[in-house]
């Protein structure tokens, strides 16, 4: 039984050395960046809805467009990155997060020239967001489609 | 109305924090979660759970990427529902061009207008 007690000191030590609640933490960062940026979403489809007058579907373009607009500023100064190195998933999650994911690579790979380096690198992420977004669509409609002819 | 906001930032956070979850204990990329929850929006939206959802928790709901896929998946069954097949192809494209667009014209416009810092 010597084993079992080394293991469990062996335990100790490695809880001793190893970074308390890094994974709790990052997960409260997550939640509390994501969240934020979520209800600075809310706040701007509601400038849409009762300021702007939009529509549901307007206003949700709106606050889109708005929260891109930021991301890519921020992007832009490099705060962005910041932001995500604090708050991991919290900023990669919402869309400014993919706005991020386009305007980074786009920014980066300017030295390789405008066509092959800007205009091919932004969709290094978005690329298959895109895709696998688009293609999926279009099977949920065709699919919807089918059924509605089936008579569902 | 200030319920909205506390429902937008809670299950805006808890969907962000279950992309940092798999990023914590799985071996994925943040590419792979994002192309992931786009499509699981899409798949949600088809199995109809994605709208009560988004009408109960708004911009909570709809920001995340999960979002964008709801407004590809709801375009593309809306577009069916209207002009069948035609309306299946165009629809989610079309929903979501204003984002798409958005994103890849201010991308370029960023990219022309700043540099990256060195990195150190």
């Amino acid at each position: 039984m010597n084993g079992s007690k080394q293991k469990s000191a062996y335990d100790r030590m490695v809880k001793r050395v190893s970074p308390k609640s890094e994974k709790p933490k990052s997960l409260c960062k997550a939640f509390f960046v994501g969240g934020l940026i979520c209800a600075i979403g809310q706040g701007l489809k509601d400038i849409g809805v009762y300021a702007l007058g939009l529509d549901l579907e307007d206003a949700s373009l709106f606050c889109s467009f708005c929260l891109i607009f930021l991301s890519a500023l921020l992007t832009g100064l490099g705060v962005y990155d910041k932001i995500g190195k604090f708050a991991g998933a919290g900023s990669i999650v919402p869309i400014t997060g993919f706005a991020n994911s386009i305007v980074s690579p786009a920014m980066e790979f300017k030295r390789e020239g405008f066509v092959t380096g800007v205009g091919a690198k932004m969709f290094q992420v978005a690329g298959p967001v895109l895709v696998y977004g688009i293609t999926s669509s279009v099977l949920a409609g065709v699919l919807a489609h089918i059924l509605s002819l089936l008579g569902r | 109305m200030l319920l909205m906001y506390v429902k937008a930032f809670v299950i805006g956070g808890l969907i962000c924090t279950a992309g940092q979850l798999l990023l914590l204990y799985t071996r994925l990329t943040s590419a792979r979660i994002l192309v992931l929850f786009v499509t699981l929006g899409v798949a949600l939206t088809f199995f109809g759970v994605y709208e009560p959802f988004a009408s109960f928790a708004g911009a909570g709901a709809t920001v995340p990427l999960t979002g964008f896929g709801y407004l590809l998946g709801k375009g593309a069954i809306d577009g069916a529902r209207e002009k069948g097949f035609l309306g299946a192809l165009s629809g989610g494209t079309a929903a979501a061009a204003g984002g798409i667009a958005a994103a890849i014209a201010l991308g370029y416009l960023a990219a022309v207008l700043f540099t990256p810092k060195t990195k150190e």
